[in-house]
C-alpha cells in the first residue's frame, strides 16, 4: 500500500442530522481525516444516484451518503427513499466495476459528532486499504 | 319522586319518598346513633341503637329508624326519655357482648352507662353481629366469602367450612372491605384469607402512602377530579361494588367512560415532557431496595410536605421514629456510566442543601452528612449562598464515594472514602437519602418521531441550535422547554417555558408567515405528467394540474413544500428543480473536486 496515497471522498450530508453532526464534531474539536469534501443537501433523499456516479466519474475514491437515523428524518421519509436507492446502486456499482465498499451510507444524528468523526476515519482507512481505483 | 314532609324533633324535614327516618334525620343534621347502618348497604336493623319514637295515626311506637320508611306528617322523636331509656339498655347489652370495643365504650360514656348488669360471656369478643362485613361482601363486592353461621347463641360470622381459615379461599379478593366497615375491629383480614392484601402505592407520595382505586392523581391535577384505576377497582373484577357511584352526590361516577383520543387542530406545540428520577431501589450497593430506611430524595421531599403522607414529619419508614443522623448520597446513577447516566442531573446538589437546612429547622438535633462528587450549582451566586447556609447549619460535606451501607440493630453504618482528606470514613446513620439521577421521560423516541423533531442518543430532545436557537426544534411551530431538553432546575425551566410561549406568540402575531424559499418548482415543458413526484412527496405538496393544451403536469404548492428534494430525485425527465439545491448547483460542486 502506498503510504502517500490519500483517498478522495465526497460526502453528501443531510442538512438536519449529519451536517449538524459534522458541525458537532467540529465544535467539539474532534479531529478526523481531511480526505472528505462535504456537499450539503437538504435530505439524504435528495441525493440522486446519478450524482454519486458523477463523483466516481470525476475521480472520487469513495462517496459517503449520510442522513438521519431511520424514523428520525426531518422530512419523515426521505432517508427511507435514500436507503432503497442506495441498496440498488451498490449492485449497479458492482456491474460498473467499482468496488461496492466505495459507497457508504451511514446514519449520523445531529448529536453524533463522535460517530461522524469515526465514520470518516474508518472510511478513509478502508479506502486506503483498497488503494487507488484501477478502473478509472 | 314525590317529597314527603315529616317532623323530627320538632323540626320540619322534607325528603324524597322511600327514604328512611334515619336518612331524613341525617339530611337535617340530626344525629342518631347506629352501629349497623352504612349508606352503601341495605338496612339491617341489627343493632337497634337507632330506635326512635314515632307518633302517627294517634299512637306512639318505638321503631328502628334505619329501616322505617318516612310517611307524610309523621312525628319522630329521637331523644325522648323512652328512647334514651331503651338505648341505655341496648348499650348495656352490647357492652356485655363486646366489652372491649372502643366504639361501644364511647357510646356508654356518652349515655352515662357505667357498667353492664348482664353477664359477660367472653371478655375478648368484639363482634356485635351487625352484619356489615357479611353484607358488604355479598351485596357490594359480590363474592360472599363471609356470612353468618349458626343459630341463636351460636350465631357468628365465618367463612365457609367454619374455622378452617387455613383453606385458601380463592374467591376472596383480599379487598379488605369487611375489615374497613367493621366498627368494632372484630374482623381482621388475616383471619379470613391467607391472601395478602395489596395496598396500591400512591404514585404521588412515591409509595410512602397507599391510595384508593378511585383517586385524584395529585393535588394540582388539571382537571382536579378523581379517576378510576381500572386495574385495581373491584367493580371491574366482580361487576359489583359501585359504592362510589351511590355516594357521589353529583352523580359523576361513570364506569363506562374509556380513554379516548381527542384530535384538536393547533398552530403550535410546546413539548415539555419533563424527566423521571431513577428508581432508588435498584441501587442495592447503597442499600436501596434492601433497607426500608434507605429512601429517595423525592420520598424525603414528600415527607417534609405538610400535606404529605406523614403530615410534615420526617420519620424512618421502618419504625416511625425521628432520625437524628442523616446521610445524603449524591450522584446515585448520574455522572456514572456504570450505574446509570454519564451526565449531571443538575438539581440534586441544590435540593440536598435545602433538605439539610430544612431538617435542621425541623429538629435542631439532626445532623446531615452530604457525600458528594462535586458540589455543583446551576444558580452560581445563589447556590454558593445556599451552600454556605447549609454548612453554617452544621451540615458535614464530604467529597467522596460510598463503598458500603450496612445495618446493625436498626442503625446504618455508611462507610466510604473521603477523597479530600484521603481517609476512610464510617458514619453511623438512621436514615440514608439517595439523590437519584434524572432520566428522560418514557416514550421520547415515539413522541419525537410523531412530531418530527430530533432527539439525542440519551433520549433528550434537541434544540435547533444550542446557542443561537434555543427552545426551538428543527420543525417549524414546535418548541421545547424544561427537562425534556436536559435536566434543568426550576428557574431555567420557567425561563424556557416563557421563551417557548414567546416564540408561539411571535408566530401567532404575524399577519404573514415566512416560509423557506428553498422549494421545488416544475418545468412544465419537461414534465411528462407521470406524477411519481406526487407519490413520493411526504407533505402532499404536489398536485396535478391540467394545462390549456390538455396535458397533465405536476404543480407544487410552495406553501406546503418543505424543500426536501425527494421529488427531484424521483423525476425521470428532470423537470423538477429544488431552489438552492438544483442539479446544476450540486453538479457544479462535484465538478469542482
Amino acid at each position: 500500500m502506498n503510504s502517500e496515497y490519500q483517498p478522495k471522498i465526497v460526502g453528501f450530508l443531510c442538512n438536519w442530522c449529519s451536517y449538524a453532526g459534522a458541525d458537532m464534531a467540529g465544535t467539539s474539536r474532534m479531529s478526523y481525516a481531511p480526505n472528505i469534501r462535504i456537499i450539503r443537501v437538504p435530505c439524504s433523499g435528495r441525493v440522486d444516484p446519478l450524482l454519486v456516479l458523477k463523483c466516481f466519474q470525476r475521480g472520487a475514491d469513495g462517496v459517503l451518503v449520510s442522513g438521519c437515523h431511520p424514523g428520525d428524518c426531518h422530512y419523515n421519509e426521505g432517508n427511507y427513499h435514500a436507503r432503497r436507492k442506495f441498496a440498488l446502486l451498490r449492485d449497479l456499482l458492482d456491474y460498473l466495476g467499482i468496488a461496492r465498499e466505495r459507497l457508504r451510507v451511514e446514519w449520523v444524528s445531529a448529536s453524533e459528532g463522535q460517530k461522524f468523526a469515526e465514520t470518516v476515519a474508518s472510511f478513509t482507512a478502508g479506502l486506503a486499504e483498497l488503494g487507488p481505483r484501477s478502473e478509472s | 319522586m314525590a317529597e314527603i314532609a315529616l317532623n323530627i324533633d320538632s323540626r320540619e324535614v322534607k325528603v324524597e319518598e322511600g327514604a328512611t327516618i334515619l336518612e331524613a334525620a341525617k339530611s337535617a343534621g340530626i344525629d342518631i346513633p347506629t352501629l349497623c347502618y352504612h349508606p352503601a348497604l341495605s338496612p339491617f336493623g341489627a343493632c337497634r341503637l337507632c330506635s326512635v319514637e314515632v307518633i302517627g295515626q294517634g299512637r306512639s311506637r318505638i321503631v328502628t329508624s334505619c329501616n322505617y320508611p318516612v310517611e307524610e306528617g309523621l312525628i319522630v322523636n329521637t331523644k325522648s326519655p323512652d328512647v334514651i331509656e331503651i338505648r341505655k339498655m341496648l348499650i348495656e347489652l352490647l357492652l356485655a357482648r363486646a366489652p372491649k370495643a372502643k366504639i361501644i365504650q364511647d357510646l356508654a360514656k356518652e349515655y352515662g352507662v357505667e357498667k353492664t348488669r348482664f353477664e359477660i360471656e367472653d371478655p375478648e369478643n368484639l363482634c356485635i353481629l351487625c352484619g356489615l362485613c357479611a353484607r358488604i361482601c355479598e351485596e357490594r363486592i359480590g363474592v360472599s366469602v363471609i356470612n353468618f353461621v349458626g343459630r341463636g347463641v351460636d350465631r357468628k360470622v365465618e367463612t365457609p367450612f367454619q374455622g378452617t381459615s387455613d383453606v385458601n379461599l380463592d374467591v376472596c379478593l383480599a379487598c379488605g372491605a369487611c375489615a374497613f366497615v367493621c366498627s368494632t375491629g372484630a374482623i381482621k383480614l388475616e383471619d379470613i384469607t391467607k391472601k395478602k392484601p395489596m395496598p396500591i402505592p400512591s404514585e404521588f407520595d412515591v409509595g410512602l402512602a397507599s391510595r384508593a382505586p378511585v383517586y385524584i392523581p395529585f393535588p394540582q391535577a388539571i382537571p382536579n377530579v378523581p379517576v378510576i384505576d381500572r386495574e385495581k377497582c373491584v367493580h371491574f373484577f366482580t361487576d359489583k361494588c359501585r359504592i362510589c357511584e351511590d355516594l357521589c352526590e353529583a352523580k359523576a361516577i361513570n364506569f363506562e367512560q374509556n380513554d379516548e383520543i381527542i384530535e384538536i387542530e393547533v398552530g403550535a406545540i410546546v413539548v415539555a415532557t419533563g424527566v423521571k428520577p431513577l428508581d432508588h431501589t435498584q441501587f442495592s450497593i447503597y442499600g436501596g431496595g434492601v433497607y426500608p430506611d434507605v429512601i429517595s430524595s423525592l420520598q424525603l421531599e414528600r415527607m417534609m410536605s405538610a400535606a404529605g403522607p406523614t403530615g410534615g414529619e420526617v420519620v424512618r419508614p421502618s419504625d416511625g421514629t425521628h432520625p437524628k443522623n442523616i446521610v445524603f448520597v449524591s450522584c446515585v446513577g448520574s455522572r456514572d456510566e456504570r450505574t446509570g447516566n454519564g451526565y449531571c442531573s443538575k438539581v440534586c446538589c441544590m435540593y440536598m442543601a435545602k433538605h439539610a437546612i430544612m431538617l435542621k429547622e425541623h429538629d435542631p438535633e439532626t445532623h446531615s452528612y452530604i457525600i458528594y462528587t462535586d458540589a455543583r450549582g446551576p444558580g452560581g451566586k445563589v447556590f454558593e449562598d445556599f451552600l454556605t447556609r447549609a454548612e453554617k447549619a452544621g451540615t458535614t460535606y464530604l467529597r467522596g464515594r460510598i463503598d458500603n451501607v450496612s445495618q446493625h440493630d436498626g442503625r446504618f453504618s455508611v462507610s466510604g472514602r473521603d477523597f479530600l482528606n484521603d481517609k476512610e470514613f464510617n458514619i453511623p446513620a438512621d436514615l440514608v437519602v439517595l439523590a437519584t439521577g434524572l432520566m428522560p421521560s418514557d416514550g421520547i423516541p415515539k413522541l419525537a418521531q410523531t412530531l418530527n423533531i430530533s432527539y439525542d442518543a440519551k433520549n433528550y430532545l434537541l434544540q435547533a441550535h444550542v446557542k443561537l436557537r434555543p427552545v426551538e426544534s428543527f420543525t417549524d411551530g414546535i418548541f421545547l422547554a424544561g427537562c425534556a431538553i436536559a435536566p434543568t432546575d426550576i428557574p431555567e425551566s420557567v425561563t424556557q417555558g416563557g421563551a417557548a410561549a414567546e416564540y408561539v406568540l411571535k408566530l401567532f402575531s404575524q399577519d404573514v408567515i415566512e416560509a423557506e424559499p428553498m422549494t421545488s418548482s416544475v418545468d412544465i415543458v419537461r414534465c411528462s405528467g407521470c406524477l411519481l413526484c406526487r407519490q413520493v412527496c411526504p407533505f402532499k405538496a404536489v398536485e396535478a394540474e391540467t394545462l390549456r393544451d390538455g396535458r397533465t403536469v405536476a404543480s407544487i404548492n410552495e406553501s406546503l413544500c418543505k424543500g426536501c428534494g425527494i421529488c427531484v430525485t424521483a423525476c425521470r425527465p428532470g423537470a423538477i428543480k429544488l431552489r438552492g439545491f438544483s442539479d446544476q448547483q450540486l453538479l457544479a460542486e462535484v465538478m469542482a473536486l
